[in-house]
């Protein structure tokens, strides 16, 4: 789960990593309040969950109170990648004499965790990464014993921090460790990470993933959950506790097991190059040992998306019986017509695997409308890509 | 032969009161494994009653390997006491530890990894995996033992379901050994391991290697399978149209490079002679053409 740079630096305030905690707004109105009330030079910050927001114009710097209503009004509503400008942030703005970089991360190659630091902070660390490797040091940190004083300083000199605030951004540093492993982050990052003209250590921005895994010993964290940019599919499927990412498509995909539905997802497509292109419409995983129930409101889900012309079943049962899953198919459909807007759209089922000959044979007596059976993985997906391109 | 599990491997069952335990201690004794004891701290003392056996529950893994020899820990224990568990196992020496369990903070798996890493004594398969079977002789997970019998082929996948429907497809001709790493950020065996174990398993005639997006496990495997692997080697990887991954930090993508995607694991994989099946079937195509 990533969070908005103002949750960040609100997580950075608790845990003693300096920062400047601004206001959150959502009008122009309130901007030009909030700078007002800090009387000061301030920053109008764009709050999306992507890079390059200052390229894009979604960082300004504002003098006064009306130049913050001003700058406001062009930052709000601004798209930056896809992201719809909804909030700002406003902080007082920094004299700054030097920008850094700092990050702790998960390392999946290493199967441990990193901490990567530079003195060539403010930019795009890819791009420091990819033209000037010798300016940002990279720091294997041992899971066991994590980030002392020690580790903290070590980090901070091999970053090339210069020596009068070297000891400083070593305490930063070690902060920055203990929030990372006390909230369960999977990355926590500072760029850049400022020292002021008065040689204060300041986050000036801040970048936090936490694992949603951890979720069950960080009540907090639901605070965090963003409703409000989220697919309304995406937020229903989440409420009955089913895996769904919405996609551009129109072939429905319900399948069990990650690695599965993510092949369906590819064998549609490759299937739907004959048709025009016809895509995937979402990734929908019912997961192990799925009841009835699942199978049904998953399918409720996936017809409720206007943009689905087919759907495509694709289980194969492990401990998942395929006999509960075609009773599911059925019981789903009951459901469903009895709903107003019920808009019939074919059905290809592909069921292999623990009781799919049971499954099949229910499907067969029950009949229900629009339900095709389909012998293979690869028959089944080429089917549904046909139905979706209207080919009857 | 087979590589890591065989009719010797004596099982114990972490968490094996509990509902999940009990019902996979079942599937997995009537598919023929050793299953010598259980483990739940307080219930140490009772037994089992599971698919007409008495097995007995041990209150600490030591207690249970004193007391059984078991040389293989499944561990089923809820996400929230896996990280306990998994240490219990290492201190305990136990060889082999299946970890099943979804959803385990990555904290907690990089913390166990080290830990048995450090201890040099105890391998690790997964988390979040669906274990590992050498067909007809033992399985320790989740894996369904009806798929397919012993054979000639080896399997290693990051995937639950994409090894039942690979070992479906090839089912005529059987494995010496399947084996589901799990999908997690942080896991214990690699691709790489167990391609190794196969190419020095002389009853292993080829392997199937199948990967789904995100690190660059696929693309180490494919540097390694150039170097070390002699027997034919076919590969699959989900995940050619899966959406960026919303959890994929922006420092994290320096590490990894330009890997993570399908499209690059499947470039780096023919680069070393791996043929890169499109589909599931098509693999198994694959994998019939090289062993004729």
């Amino acid at each position: 789960m990533d969070l908005y740079e103002y949750q960040a630096k609100e997580l950075f305030a608790t845990h003693g990593v300096t920062t400047q905690v601004g206001k959150v707004v959502s009008t122009p109105a309130d901007a030009q309040k909030a700078a007002a009330e800090f009387n000061c030079a301030v920053v109008v910050k764009a709050q999306v969950k992507t890079g390059g927001r200052g390229k894009a114009g979604g960082v300004k710097l504002a003098n006064n109170a009306a130049e913050a209503l001003e700058k406001a009004k062009n930052i709000l509503g601004l798209d930056i990648k896809g992201h719809i400008v909804k909030k700002i942030l406003i902080t007082p703005a920094e004299d700054i004499k030097e920008e850094y970089y700092v990050s702790f991360l998960l390392d999946r190659t290493n199967r441990t965790f990193l901490s990567m630091a530079s003195v060539a902070g403010g930019m795009d660390i890819e791009e420091v990464a990819a033209s000037t490797p010798e300016k940002l040091a990279m720091i294997k940190i041992d899971p066991l014993t994590g980030v002392d004083n020690n580790k903290a300083l070590e980090i901070s000199v091999a970053a090339g921090i210069p020596t009068e605030v070297q000891k400083d951004v070593a305490v930063l540093i070690e902060k920055m460790w203990k929030l990372f492993v006390a909230t369960d982050a999977t990355l926590v990052e500072v760029n850049p990470l400022v020292r002021t003209n008065d040689d204060r250590i300041v986050a000036l921005d801040g970048k936090v993933t936490l694992d949603e895994n951890a979720n069950f010993r960080h009540a907090e964290n639901e605070n965090f959950v963003d409703t409000e940019n989220v697919d309304p599919l995406e937020t229903a499927a989440k409420a009955k506790d089913l895996n769904y990412v919405k996609l551009d498509g129109s072939v429905g995909i319900i399948g069990n097991g990650a690695g599965l539905v993510m092949s369906t997802l590819d064998v549609v497509a490759y299937a739907g190059e004959k048709f025009g292109g016809i895509k995937p419409a979402n990734f929908l995983d019912i997961g192990g040992g799925a009841s009835a129930q699942v199978m049904a409101d998953g399918l409720g889900i996936i017809l409720s998306d206007p943009a689905v012309k087919s759907v495509f079943v694709n289980v194969f049962g492990g401990i998942t019986a395929c006999d509960e899953v075609a009773n599911g198919i059925i019981q789903a459909i009951e459901i469903l017509k009895s709903g107003s807007n019920y808009v019939q759209r074919p059905i290809v089922v592909r069921l292999d695997g623990n009781n799919a000959e049971e499954g099949i044979r229910i499907l067969k007596e029950a009949k229900p409308e629009n339900v095709e059976i389909v012998d293979t993985m690869d028959n089944a997906a080429a089917r549904a890509a046909q139905l979706a391109a209207g080919v009857k | 032969m087979a590589i890591l599990l065989n009719e010797n491997s004596k099982v114990i069952v972490q968490g094996m009161t509990g509902s999940e335990g009990k019902k996979h201690t079942e599937r997995m004794i009537k598919s023929g494994t050793k299953i010598v004891g259980g483990v739940t701290p307080g219930k140490g003392g009772q037994s089992l009653e599971v698919a007409g056996q008495n097995v007995p529950v041990f209150n600490s893994v030591q207690e249970a390997m004193a007391a059984t020899g078991a040389n293989v820990s499944v561990v089923f224990v809820p996400p929230k006491f896996a990280k306990a568990a998994v240490v219990e196992s290492v201190d305990a020496v136990m060889p082999l530890v299946v970890v099943i369990t979804e959803g385990i903070p990555v904290h907690d798996t990089a913390h166990f990894f080290t830990y048995a890493q450090k201890s040099g004594r105890t391998r690790i398969i997964g988390p979040n995996c669906p274990g590992i079977i050498s067909p007809g002789l033992s399985n320790a997970g989740i894996i369904p033992a009806d798929i397919t019998t012993k054979g000639s082929i080896g399997l290693v996948s990051k995937s639950g379901t994409l090894t039942y429907q690979m070992m479906y497809e090839l089912r005529d001709l059987g494995f010496t050994t399947a084996i589901g790493i799990g999908g997690d950020p942080i896991i214990g065996t690699t691709h790489i391991d167990a391609l190794r174990e196969f190419e020095n398993d002389p009853d292993t005639k080829a392997i199937v290697m199948i990967g789904e997006i995100g690190g660059d496990a696929e693309e180490k495997a494919a540097e390694f399978i150039k170097a070390n692997i002699k027997k034919p080697v076919v590969a699959y990887v989900a995940g050619f149209t899966a959406p960026e991954g919303k959890t994929m930090g922006h420092a994290g993508a320096i590490v990894s490079g330009s890997s993570g995607t399908a499209e690059a694991k499947k470039v780096a994989l023919e680069k070393a002679g791996v043929k890169v099946g499109k589909t599931p079937s098509e693999t198994a195509l694959l994998l019939r053409a090289a062993i004729k």
